[in-house]
Protein backbone atom coordinates (compact mmCIF):
# COMPACT_ATOMS: atom_id res chain seq x y z
CA UNK A 1 0.00 0.00 0.00
CA UNK A 2 1.16 3.34 -0.73
CA UNK A 3 0.71 6.98 0.94
CA UNK A 4 0.90 9.56 -1.29
CA UNK A 5 0.84 13.54 0.75
CA UNK A 6 0.01 16.88 -1.48
CA UNK A 7 2.85 18.43 0.04
CA UNK A 8 1.56 21.47 -1.59
CA UNK A 9 -1.74 21.34 0.23
CA UNK A 10 -0.56 19.81 3.54
CA UNK A 11 -0.19 22.68 6.31
CA UNK A 12 1.17 20.16 9.34
CA UNK A 13 -2.02 20.40 11.32
CA UNK A 14 -0.81 17.36 12.57
CA UNK A 15 -3.94 15.36 12.31
CA UNK A 16 -2.86 12.52 10.58
CA UNK A 17 0.22 12.08 13.25
CA UNK A 18 -2.47 11.32 16.12
CA UNK A 19 -4.34 9.41 13.76
CA UNK A 20 -1.51 6.88 12.56
CA UNK A 21 1.71 7.52 14.22
CA UNK A 22 3.37 4.68 12.56
CA UNK A 23 3.07 6.16 9.01
CA UNK A 24 3.39 9.88 9.90
CA UNK A 25 5.26 12.41 12.25
CA UNK A 26 6.45 16.31 12.65
CA UNK A 27 10.02 16.92 12.28
CA UNK A 28 11.83 19.50 14.94
CA UNK A 29 10.77 22.08 12.57
CA UNK A 30 6.99 21.11 13.18
CA UNK A 31 6.90 19.75 10.06
CA UNK A 32 5.12 16.68 8.21
CA UNK A 33 7.10 13.73 7.19
CA UNK A 34 5.65 10.74 6.56
CA UNK A 35 6.69 6.82 5.16
CA UNK A 36 4.66 6.48 1.62
CA UNK A 37 5.52 1.99 1.46
CA UNK A 38 3.47 1.27 4.31
CA UNK A 39 2.04 -2.39 5.64
CA UNK A 40 -0.77 -3.93 4.40
CA UNK A 41 -1.59 -4.19 8.23
CA UNK A 42 -1.72 -0.17 8.64
CA UNK A 43 -4.55 0.29 6.07
CA UNK A 44 -7.40 0.94 8.13
CA UNK A 45 -5.09 3.15 10.20
CA UNK A 46 -4.10 5.11 7.47
CA UNK A 47 -7.73 5.36 5.67
CA UNK A 48 -8.53 7.00 9.42
CA UNK A 49 -5.52 9.34 8.86
CA UNK A 50 -6.88 10.16 5.06
CA UNK A 51 -10.32 11.01 6.98
CA UNK A 52 -9.21 13.62 9.21
CA UNK A 53 -6.82 15.45 7.45
CA UNK A 54 -8.20 18.94 7.15
CA UNK A 55 -7.03 19.82 3.88
CA UNK A 56 -7.78 16.11 2.46
CA UNK A 57 -4.27 16.23 1.36
CA UNK A 58 -3.85 12.32 2.48
CA UNK A 59 -4.64 9.09 -0.85
CA UNK A 60 -3.96 5.61 0.31
CA UNK A 61 -3.34 4.02 -3.40
CA UNK A 62 -3.64 -0.09 -3.57
CA UNK B 1 -34.62 -9.71 6.54
CA UNK B 2 -32.21 -6.98 5.12
CA UNK B 3 -31.70 -4.63 8.21
CA UNK B 4 -31.53 -0.66 7.37
CA UNK B 5 -30.04 2.66 8.51
CA UNK B 6 -30.98 5.79 7.77
CA UNK B 7 -28.52 8.40 8.19
CA UNK B 8 -30.02 12.04 7.75
CA UNK B 9 -27.55 14.74 6.43
CA UNK B 10 -25.26 14.15 4.07
CA UNK B 11 -22.43 16.19 4.95
CA UNK B 12 -18.61 15.13 6.69
CA UNK B 13 -20.79 13.44 9.86
CA UNK B 14 -23.84 11.99 6.99
CA UNK B 15 -20.36 10.42 5.12
CA UNK B 16 -18.41 9.39 8.31
CA UNK B 17 -21.42 7.28 9.86
CA UNK B 18 -22.40 5.71 6.81
CA UNK B 19 -18.09 4.68 6.31
CA UNK B 20 -18.09 3.64 9.86
CA UNK B 21 -20.99 1.75 9.18
CA UNK B 22 -19.27 -0.47 6.88
CA UNK B 23 -16.07 -0.17 9.04
CA UNK B 24 -17.77 -1.57 11.95
CA UNK B 25 -18.91 -4.65 9.43
CA UNK B 26 -22.67 -3.73 9.60
CA UNK B 27 -23.69 -5.23 6.08
CA UNK B 28 -27.42 -4.05 5.71
CA UNK B 29 -28.85 -1.09 3.69
CA UNK B 30 -27.46 2.56 4.56
CA UNK B 31 -29.93 4.72 3.20
CA UNK B 32 -28.37 8.79 3.24
CA UNK B 33 -30.95 11.88 3.24
CA UNK B 34 -29.86 15.13 2.52
CA UNK B 35 -31.39 18.31 1.35
CA UNK B 36 -28.57 19.68 -0.29
CA UNK B 37 -28.65 18.33 -4.12
CA UNK B 38 -24.59 17.54 -4.09
CA UNK B 39 -22.70 14.45 -2.90
CA UNK B 40 -20.73 15.11 0.54
CA UNK B 41 -18.21 18.10 0.29
CA UNK B 42 -15.89 19.86 2.69
CA UNK B 43 -17.03 23.04 4.04
CA UNK B 44 -14.42 25.02 5.29
CA UNK B 45 -12.64 26.16 1.99
CA UNK B 46 -15.77 27.58 0.99
CA UNK B 47 -15.00 30.80 2.85
CA UNK B 48 -10.93 30.27 2.86
CA UNK B 49 -9.13 29.15 -0.90
CA UNK B 50 -12.23 28.05 -2.86
CA UNK B 51 -14.04 31.40 -2.28
CA UNK B 52 -11.01 33.23 -3.71
CA UNK B 53 -10.56 30.91 -6.82
CA UNK B 54 -13.24 29.49 -8.57
CA UNK B 55 -16.08 27.74 -6.71
CA UNK B 56 -16.71 24.19 -7.72
CA UNK B 57 -18.09 20.85 -6.15
CA UNK B 58 -15.07 19.08 -7.64
CA UNK B 59 -12.64 21.32 -5.37
CA UNK B 60 -14.44 20.12 -2.50
CA UNK B 61 -15.99 16.86 -2.89
CA UNK B 62 -14.75 14.33 0.13
CA UNK B 63 -12.93 11.42 -1.18
CA UNK B 64 -15.47 8.31 -0.27
CA UNK B 65 -14.03 5.12 0.57
CA UNK B 66 -15.03 2.05 -1.89
CA UNK B 67 -16.90 0.21 1.36
CA UNK B 68 -19.67 2.65 0.80
CA UNK B 69 -20.44 2.92 -3.12
CA UNK B 70 -23.46 0.71 -2.45
CA UNK B 71 -24.83 3.41 -0.14
CA UNK B 72 -28.45 4.93 -0.75
CA UNK B 73 -28.12 8.58 -1.66
CA UNK B 74 -31.44 10.46 -1.40
CA UNK B 75 -30.50 14.03 -1.94
CA UNK B 76 -32.38 17.18 -2.53
CA UNK B 77 -35.16 16.32 0.10
CA UNK B 78 -34.58 17.28 3.47
CA UNK B 79 -36.15 15.24 6.54
CA UNK B 80 -39.23 16.41 7.61
CA UNK B 81 -40.15 14.29 10.29
CA UNK B 82 -39.05 11.46 12.72
CA UNK B 83 -41.21 8.59 14.27
CA UNK B 84 -39.18 6.10 16.44
CA UNK B 85 -36.94 4.93 13.87
CA UNK B 86 -39.02 6.16 10.84
CA UNK B 87 -38.25 9.31 8.38
CA UNK B 88 -40.11 10.90 5.95
CA UNK B 89 -39.06 13.32 3.77
CA UNK B 90 -40.15 16.77 2.21
CA UNK B 91 -41.69 14.91 -0.40
CA UNK B 92 -43.33 12.41 1.40
CA UNK B 93 -41.21 9.56 0.85
CA UNK B 94 -41.36 7.17 4.01
CA UNK B 95 -37.69 5.33 4.81
CA UNK B 96 -38.26 2.75 7.76
CA UNK B 97 -35.34 2.12 9.76
CA UNK B 98 -33.82 -0.32 12.38
CA UNK B 99 -31.31 2.59 13.41
CA UNK B 100 -31.31 6.19 12.63
CA UNK B 101 -28.11 8.48 12.84
CA UNK B 102 -29.17 12.56 12.90
CA UNK B 103 -26.52 14.47 11.09
CA UNK B 104 -28.31 17.12 9.82
CA UNK B 105 -26.16 20.14 11.49
CA UNK B 106 -27.31 23.54 11.45
CA UNK B 107 -27.69 26.75 9.25
CA UNK B 108 -27.03 30.23 9.55
CA UNK B 109 -28.68 32.36 11.81
CA UNK B 110 -29.60 35.73 10.16
CA UNK B 111 -30.07 38.82 11.16
CA UNK B 112 -34.10 39.92 12.53
CA UNK B 113 -34.08 42.56 10.12
CA UNK B 114 -36.58 43.37 6.54
CA UNK B 115 -34.68 44.87 4.11
CA UNK B 116 -32.19 44.71 0.86
CA UNK B 117 -33.05 41.21 1.07
CA UNK B 118 -31.47 40.66 -2.48
CA UNK B 119 -28.04 41.90 -0.88
CA UNK B 120 -27.67 39.83 1.96
CA UNK B 121 -25.94 36.74 1.57
CA UNK B 122 -25.03 33.64 4.12
CA UNK B 123 -22.06 31.38 3.95
CA UNK B 124 -22.85 27.56 4.58
CA UNK B 125 -23.24 25.96 1.63
CA UNK B 126 -21.58 25.22 -1.43
CA UNK B 127 -24.27 27.28 -3.45
CA UNK B 128 -24.18 29.79 -1.33
CA UNK B 129 -20.33 30.33 -1.95
CA UNK B 130 -21.01 30.24 -5.33
CA UNK B 131 -23.36 33.34 -4.94
CA UNK B 132 -21.36 35.06 -3.03
CA UNK B 133 -18.16 34.65 -5.02
CA UNK B 134 -20.02 36.23 -7.90
CA UNK B 135 -20.55 39.55 -5.71
CA UNK B 136 -17.53 39.49 -4.73
CA UNK B 137 -15.68 41.81 -7.59
CA UNK B 138 -12.68 44.22 -7.13
CA UNK B 139 -14.12 47.60 -6.05
CA UNK B 140 -17.57 45.80 -4.09
CA UNK B 141 -18.22 47.10 -1.05
CA UNK B 142 -18.68 44.41 1.35
CA UNK B 143 -19.91 44.81 4.60
CA UNK B 144 -19.63 41.51 6.32
CA UNK B 145 -22.09 41.12 10.09
CA UNK B 146 -20.35 39.31 12.65
CA UNK B 147 -16.70 39.28 13.63
CA UNK B 148 -16.28 35.42 14.73
CA UNK B 149 -13.95 33.34 12.11
CA UNK B 150 -16.40 32.83 8.95
CA UNK B 151 -16.97 36.85 9.05
CA UNK B 152 -12.95 37.44 9.53
CA UNK B 153 -12.21 34.74 6.94
CA UNK B 154 -14.55 36.12 4.55
CA UNK B 155 -13.46 39.84 5.11
CA UNK B 156 -10.19 38.59 4.20
CA UNK B 157 -10.85 36.46 1.15
CA UNK B 158 -12.98 39.75 0.01
CA UNK B 159 -10.32 42.25 0.48
CA UNK B 160 -8.00 40.16 -0.95
CA UNK B 161 -9.81 39.79 -3.98
CA UNK B 162 -9.95 43.56 -3.86
CA UNK B 163 -13.38 44.28 -2.42
CA UNK B 164 -13.77 47.31 0.21
CA UNK B 165 -14.35 45.34 3.62
CA UNK B 166 -16.33 46.63 6.15
CA UNK B 167 -17.39 44.34 9.44
CA UNK B 168 -19.62 45.29 12.32
CA UNK B 169 -20.35 43.22 15.02
CA UNK B 170 -21.67 43.71 19.23
CA UNK B 171 -18.68 42.18 20.21
CA UNK B 172 -15.61 44.25 22.00
CA UNK B 173 -13.08 42.68 19.21
CA UNK B 174 -13.29 39.67 16.62
CA UNK B 175 -13.23 36.33 17.63
CA UNK B 176 -13.46 37.30 20.77
CA UNK B 177 -15.07 34.21 22.84
CA UNK B 178 -12.69 31.56 21.72
CA UNK B 179 -9.56 34.15 21.78
CA UNK B 180 -10.37 36.40 24.30
CA UNK B 181 -9.71 40.08 24.20
CA UNK B 182 -5.79 40.46 23.69
CA UNK B 183 -5.48 38.47 20.85
CA UNK B 184 -8.97 39.46 19.48
CA UNK B 185 -7.20 42.76 19.41
CA UNK B 186 -4.05 41.57 18.20
CA UNK B 187 -5.73 39.97 15.18
CA UNK B 188 -7.89 43.00 14.27
CA UNK B 189 -4.66 45.16 13.57
CA UNK B 190 -3.59 42.70 11.48
CA UNK B 191 -6.64 43.24 9.40
CA UNK B 192 -7.00 46.65 9.64
CA UNK B 193 -3.35 47.09 8.17
CA UNK B 194 -4.78 44.84 5.23
CA UNK B 195 -7.69 47.29 4.20
CA UNK B 196 -10.57 45.98 6.70
CA UNK B 197 -12.20 48.41 8.60
CA UNK B 198 -14.17 47.08 11.90
CA UNK B 199 -16.99 49.07 13.57
CA UNK B 200 -16.76 46.90 16.96
CA UNK B 201 -18.90 47.23 19.72
CA UNK B 202 -22.52 48.42 17.06
CA UNK B 203 -25.65 46.72 16.60
CA UNK B 204 -27.79 46.74 12.80
CA UNK B 205 -30.76 48.99 13.49
CA UNK B 206 -31.97 48.81 10.11
CA UNK B 207 -31.42 47.89 6.56
CA UNK B 208 -32.16 49.82 3.54
CA UNK B 209 -32.25 48.92 -0.17
CA UNK B 210 -30.64 52.05 -2.13
CA UNK B 211 -29.84 52.76 -5.15
CA UNK B 212 -26.18 51.33 -5.15
CA UNK B 213 -27.66 48.55 -3.24
CA UNK B 214 -27.90 48.67 0.58
CA UNK B 215 -27.32 50.60 3.40
CA UNK B 216 -27.41 49.34 7.18
CA UNK B 217 -27.76 51.82 9.98
CA UNK B 218 -26.10 51.66 13.30
CA UNK B 219 -27.16 51.89 16.61
CA UNK B 220 -24.94 55.38 16.94
CA UNK B 221 -26.66 56.85 13.48
CA UNK B 222 -23.57 55.60 10.80
CA UNK B 223 -24.51 54.49 7.74
CA UNK B 224 -22.54 51.95 5.84
CA UNK B 225 -23.09 51.58 1.99
CA UNK B 226 -22.39 47.91 0.62
CA UNK B 227 -22.95 46.35 -2.63
CA UNK B 228 -23.08 42.99 -0.83
CA UNK B 229 -24.22 42.22 3.48
CA UNK B 230 -22.57 38.91 4.44
CA UNK B 231 -24.74 37.78 7.98
CA UNK B 232 -21.83 35.74 9.74
CA UNK B 233 -23.42 36.20 13.26
CA UNK B 234 -23.36 32.19 14.60
CA UNK B 235 -25.74 28.88 13.59
CA UNK B 236 -29.36 27.58 14.38
CA UNK B 237 -29.20 23.69 14.77
CA UNK B 238 -31.19 21.64 12.33
CA UNK B 239 -33.56 19.97 14.62
CA UNK B 240 -37.28 21.16 13.75
CA UNK B 241 -38.19 18.09 12.32
CA UNK B 242 -37.53 15.97 15.37
CA UNK B 243 -39.85 17.69 17.41
CA UNK B 244 -42.67 15.74 18.78
CA UNK B 245 -40.27 12.89 20.06
CA UNK B 246 -39.59 13.43 23.49
CA UNK B 247 -36.08 14.47 22.90
CA UNK B 248 -34.31 17.57 24.92
CA UNK B 249 -34.11 20.28 21.32
CA UNK B 250 -32.28 23.13 23.56
CA UNK B 251 -29.26 24.18 21.18
CA UNK B 252 -29.43 20.80 19.00
CA UNK B 253 -30.22 17.26 20.30
CA UNK B 254 -29.14 16.09 23.49
CA UNK B 255 -27.16 13.27 23.69
CA UNK B 256 -25.32 11.08 25.96
CA UNK B 257 -21.85 10.60 26.46
CA UNK B 258 -22.12 7.50 23.45
CA UNK B 259 -23.80 9.88 21.39
CA UNK B 260 -27.18 8.03 21.93
CA UNK B 261 -30.02 10.36 21.55
CA UNK B 262 -31.62 10.67 25.06
CA UNK B 263 -35.39 10.18 25.21
CA UNK B 264 -34.53 8.21 21.86
CA UNK B 265 -34.47 4.54 21.12
CA UNK B 266 -31.86 3.10 18.53
CA UNK B 267 -31.26 7.21 17.47
CA UNK B 268 -27.33 8.17 17.70
CA UNK B 269 -26.59 11.69 16.51
CA UNK B 270 -23.41 13.57 15.20
CA UNK B 271 -21.44 16.43 14.29
CA UNK B 272 -22.43 19.93 14.89
CA UNK B 273 -26.14 19.29 15.69
CA UNK B 274 -24.95 16.99 18.40
CA UNK B 275 -24.77 18.68 22.21
CA UNK B 276 -22.63 16.11 24.10
CA UNK B 277 -21.28 15.68 27.33
CA UNK B 278 -16.84 15.44 26.74
CA UNK B 279 -15.49 14.22 30.09
CA UNK B 280 -11.54 15.79 28.40
CA UNK B 281 -13.28 19.00 30.07
CA UNK B 282 -16.37 18.56 32.35
CA UNK B 283 -19.74 16.73 32.71
CA UNK B 284 -21.97 20.20 30.72
CA UNK B 285 -23.01 19.15 27.39
CA UNK B 286 -22.24 21.48 24.27
CA UNK B 287 -22.57 21.47 20.92
CA UNK B 288 -18.91 21.67 19.06
CA UNK B 289 -18.45 23.43 15.78
CA UNK B 290 -15.23 21.81 14.71
CA UNK B 291 -14.15 20.42 11.86
CA UNK B 292 -12.99 16.69 13.28
CA UNK B 293 -16.53 16.51 15.59
CA UNK B 294 -18.46 15.13 12.76
CA UNK B 295 -15.98 12.04 12.19
CA UNK B 296 -15.23 11.44 15.86
CA UNK B 297 -18.82 11.27 16.71
CA UNK B 298 -19.58 9.35 13.60
CA UNK B 299 -17.50 6.59 14.84
CA UNK B 300 -18.65 6.31 18.36
CA UNK B 301 -22.18 7.08 17.07
CA UNK B 302 -21.76 4.09 15.01
CA UNK B 303 -19.93 1.69 17.64
CA UNK B 304 -22.63 2.66 20.03
CA UNK B 305 -25.69 2.27 17.67
CA UNK B 306 -24.67 -1.38 16.61
CA UNK B 307 -23.65 -2.04 20.42
CA UNK B 308 -27.63 -1.25 20.91
CA UNK B 309 -29.00 -3.50 17.73
CA UNK B 310 -26.91 -6.48 19.01
CA UNK B 311 -24.41 -5.75 15.93
CA UNK B 312 -21.55 -5.13 17.99
CA UNK B 313 -19.98 -4.76 21.31
CA UNK B 314 -20.23 -0.90 21.75
CA UNK B 315 -17.60 0.79 23.63
CA UNK B 316 -17.14 0.99 27.56
CA UNK B 317 -14.30 3.86 27.26
CA UNK B 318 -15.28 7.38 27.84
CA UNK B 319 -15.92 9.72 25.02
CA UNK B 320 -13.08 12.34 24.97
CA UNK B 321 -13.04 13.62 21.39
CA UNK B 322 -9.97 16.40 21.08
CA UNK B 323 -11.68 19.59 19.21
CA UNK B 324 -9.11 20.74 16.92
CA UNK B 325 -9.84 23.81 14.58
CA UNK B 326 -8.29 26.23 12.09
CA UNK B 327 -8.71 29.63 10.51
CA UNK B 328 -6.78 31.12 7.27
CA UNK B 329 -7.06 35.05 7.10
CA UNK B 330 -4.70 36.51 4.94
CA UNK B 331 -1.63 35.05 5.28
CA UNK B 332 -1.95 34.17 8.73
CA UNK B 333 -2.84 30.47 9.73
CA UNK B 334 -4.43 29.86 13.17
CA UNK B 335 -4.45 26.41 14.57
CA UNK B 336 -6.11 25.70 17.53
CA UNK B 337 -7.23 22.48 19.70
CA UNK B 338 -9.25 22.10 22.79
CA UNK B 339 -11.85 24.76 23.88
CA UNK B 340 -10.24 27.79 24.35
CA UNK B 341 -13.37 29.51 24.78
CA UNK B 342 -14.22 27.58 27.99
CA UNK B 343 -10.63 29.75 29.75
CA UNK B 344 -11.30 31.14 33.46
CA UNK B 345 -12.01 35.22 33.43
CA UNK B 346 -8.46 35.52 35.04
CA UNK B 347 -5.60 37.35 33.87
CA UNK B 348 -3.59 34.25 33.99
CA UNK B 349 -6.43 32.25 32.16
CA UNK B 350 -4.60 33.18 28.98
CA UNK B 351 -1.05 33.33 28.67
CA UNK B 352 1.57 33.46 25.81
CA UNK B 353 3.20 30.38 25.80
CA UNK B 354 6.30 31.27 22.86
CA UNK B 355 5.79 34.14 20.44
CA UNK B 356 4.43 37.50 20.72
CA UNK B 357 0.73 38.47 19.49
CA UNK B 358 1.97 40.65 16.73
CA UNK B 359 3.92 37.87 15.12
CA UNK B 360 4.10 33.60 15.29
CA UNK B 361 2.60 33.25 18.60
CA UNK B 362 1.09 29.97 21.16
CA UNK B 363 -1.73 31.54 23.62
CA UNK B 364 -2.55 28.80 26.08
CA UNK B 365 -6.54 28.54 27.50
CA UNK B 366 -7.15 27.47 31.27
CA UNK B 367 -9.42 27.32 33.60
CA UNK B 368 -8.80 26.47 37.35
CA UNK B 369 -5.00 25.30 36.24
CA UNK B 370 -6.51 23.23 34.03
CA UNK B 371 -5.21 23.97 30.26
CA UNK B 372 -8.70 23.89 28.10
CA UNK B 373 -6.98 24.75 24.53
CA UNK B 374 -4.64 26.04 22.72
CA UNK B 375 -4.18 28.76 19.21
CA UNK B 376 -1.29 28.82 17.62
CA UNK B 377 0.70 31.36 15.15
CA UNK B 378 3.47 29.24 13.53
CA UNK B 379 5.35 27.32 16.22
CA UNK B 380 3.28 24.32 15.11
CA UNK B 381 5.99 21.60 16.62
CA UNK B 382 5.15 23.72 20.61
CA UNK B 383 1.56 23.85 19.66
CA UNK B 384 1.55 20.04 18.85
CA UNK B 385 3.73 19.09 22.35
CA UNK B 386 1.14 21.57 24.40
CA UNK B 387 -1.82 19.43 22.98
CA UNK B 388 -1.26 16.44 24.80
CA UNK B 389 -1.65 18.39 27.84
CA UNK B 390 -5.14 19.77 27.04
CA UNK B 391 -7.22 18.82 29.50
CA UNK B 392 -4.47 17.81 32.54
CA UNK B 393 -3.97 19.89 35.54
CA UNK B 394 -1.09 22.09 35.52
Amino acid sequence: MKIVVDMNVCQDHGQCVFAAPEIFSLDDDGHLVYQSDVDEALREKAEDAADVCPLQAIVVED
Amino acid sequence: MTQRIVIVGASLGGLRAAEALRAQHFAGEIVVIGDEVHAPYNRPPLSKEVLADQVSHEAVAFRQRASVSDVIWHLGDAAQSLSGTTVTTQSGTRFDADGVVIATGIRPRTIPLAGAASRRMTLRTLDDAVALRKRLQPGAKVLVVGAGFIGCEVAATATTLGCQVSVVAVDEEPMIRPLAVSFGAALRQRHEARGVTFHLGAGIQAIDETPEGAAATLDDGTQLEASVIVEAIGSIPNVEWLEGQGFDLTDGVLCDNDMRVIGGEHVVAVGDVARFPNPLFDDAPRRIEHWNIPTDTARRAVTTLLGDLGLGEGSKESFTPMPAFWSDQFDLRLQAFGLPGLAGNEPSDVTIECGDLSGDVVVAYRNHGRLVGIVGIGFNKELQALRAEIGMAR
